[in-house]
């Protein structure tokens, strides 16, 4: 396989590996370390890639797997990232009233979720895949797979009525 | 979408039980100006889902292809050299026994004409003796 090839299997979906890799990392240069990462161990297996029915979802569950195992070493490292869901008073009341901002705040709710909720959420109604495609790319049962996302949904409708009712925007 | 519908199938957004089409109609209606009031706290959901999906991966992709690895070259010019080294050795220590053995040889050759020289001249104290037995018994 030429590099050509290879970047024309893997053009269609890698963004979405990004998007995967920064929706459980949250960090932009972590996510694309992590993306630069599994593309390159997608290319350094390229012949076992050939054997894949679907070189996406496999992809997918790779760029999972290795953003989880990242997520992990960094709690037992004691090097977690704290994300901190507060703003700045000031300021964002002024800005409350943009959408940019209410967009920022969604983006809060779901960094709140847990990583399963939030890998989930971002596999469905980000990327609109099927749920057989999801089953298939978390190892999970479908029944799982709704319920994780019926709570993420519920749980950031929650948050997110709550914002209305008593913010300004 | 009817506001009824949109209710309707909010609710079954809310349990995991939409559809792909459904949750695509869900958003074409959050994103645009018609959406009912007592909705809107779900606009920037659904803007954010909207937005979310355009992010790029903008890295670049560092694909090493295989090149020629300069590393075995070294290898292998050593193993050449050792051969070299090894074969050439032999090779010049046969060639110096044959030069000693022929060397060896001459010299021993020198030897042996002199020494047939020596005899030749050896062959006069004979006669020397010869003739003083003869004066002894004389």
């Amino acid at each position: 396989m030429t590099q050509n090839e290879f970047m024309q299997i893997v053009n269609p979906f890698k963004d979405k590996l990004y998007r995967l890799a920064k929706r459980l990392l949250i960090s932009s240069e972590e996510a694309e370390d992590a993306t630069q990462e599994i593309l390159m161990k997608l290319w350094a297996g390229k012949k076992k890639m050939e054997r894949y029915a679907n070189v996406e979802a496999f992809a997918m569950t790779m760029t999972k797997n290795f953003c989880l195992d990242r997520l992990k070493s960094k709690q037992s490292g004691n090097l977690k990232l704290v994300h901190s869901n507060y703003t700045d008073g000031q300021t964002s009341l002024q800005k409350q009233v943009e959408v940019k901002d209410s967009l920022d705040w969604v983006g809060k709710i779901v960094e709140g979720l847990p990583e399963q909720q939030r890998l989930i959420l971002q596999l469905r109604d980000v990327e609109s895949y099927e749920f057989e495609e999801i089953e298939k790319m978390l190892d999970m049962k479908p029944t799982a797979v709704r319920v994780a996302l019926s709570r993420a949904r519920k749980a950031v409708r929650e948050q997110l009525l709550e914002k209305h009712r008593y913010g300004i925007g | 979408m009817e506001l009824a519908s949109v209710k309707i199938v909010l609710g079954k957004y809310l349990e995991g039980e939409t559809t792909v089409a459904e949750e695509a109609q869900l958003r074409e209606y959050f994103s645009g100006d018609q959406v009912a009031p007592e909705l809107e706290a779900y606009r920037p959901l659904f803007a954010y889902f909207s937005e979310a999906r355009d992010e790029r991966f903008t890295g670049q992709v560092p694909l090493k292809t295989r090149r020629f690895d300069y590393r075995w070259l070294s290898v292998a010019a050593v193993g050449v050299l050792m051969f070299g080294l090894y074969f050439g050795n032999r090779y010049r220590e046969q060639r110096e026994a044959e030069f000693a053995y022929n060397e060896t040889r001459k010299a021993l050759g020198m030897i042996a004409q002199n020494l047939d020289r020596g005899t030749e001249k050896v062959a006069y104290i004979a006669e020397f003796d010869e003739a003083k037995q003869k004066i002894y018994k004389n």
